[in-house]
């Protein structure tokens, strides 16, 4: 699991079945210290995140697990938001 | 899942067999801002896009999680047809913003029904 910034979001009318309902976000991965870290995603979300809100997503097949017992095809899924990150002593 | 611009069409007459019927496309990858980057991919169509569109791919093992790639060899799927794409402080782009274009009609070929 990895720690991201949501920065915007997607629309898409004409995708797959598995997709229907889906929330679609574009999210910016972040390291302990908030810093951007690597290039910007699209991610599904599970976990009702908002605008500008830090995230806990996953990568892989594992992401879909997170819509069981739904069938979805995505390799990128919003699992938690985050309220508190204490690293190295220091909180943000 | 990432953004990326369906550039061409790959024909492969001798294919696994579980490929029959595909419909494999070469994507180019977008940024956030639509800007080109990274190398071209091909990609199993599961959502009929046509040349220039915007499209959402999902690659890894979650490719074969639509009904249409369940079970067959391939990495990456286009699973969505991007109407805009809105990012915090700055205008949203897409087929869907742009002038004379309105979502499902962006395809050239003349669809309309999506």
């Amino acid at each position: 699991m990895n720690l991201a910034r949501v920065v915007g979001r997607v629309v898409s009318t004409h995708k797959d079945s598995g997709l229907a309902g889906s929330t679609l976000l574009m999210i910016q991965p972040i390291g302990p210290d908030l810093t951007a870290r690597g290039r910007i995603l699209v991610a599904t979300d599970a976990a009702g995140a908002g605008a500008g809100e830090i995230v806990i997503y996953i990568r892989g097949r594992e992401a879909a697990f997170a819509s069981l017992p739904g069938f979805v095809p995505t390799d990128a899924g919003i699992v938690g938001v985050v309220d508190e990150i204490s690293s190295r002593g220091a909180r943000s | 899942m990432y953004l990326a611009r369906v550039v061409g069409t790959v024909v492969a007459t001798r294919k696994d067999d579980r490929l029959e019927g595909c419909k494999l496309l070469v994507v180019q990858p977008l940024d956030e801002r639509g800007r080109p980057g990274g190398p071209c991919a091909v990609a199993v169509d599961t959502v009929s896009a046509g040349p220039h569109e915007v499209v959402l791919v999902v690659t890894g093992s979650s490719a074969r999680m639509t009904s249409r790639t369940k079970d067959s060899p391939c990495d990456a799927a286009i699973v969505g047809i991007v109407d805009t794409v809105a990012i915090d402080g700055a205008a949203p782009w897409g087929p869907a913003t742009e002038s004379g274009s309105t979502p499902g009609r962006s395809g050239p070929d003349g669809r309309s029904a999506r």
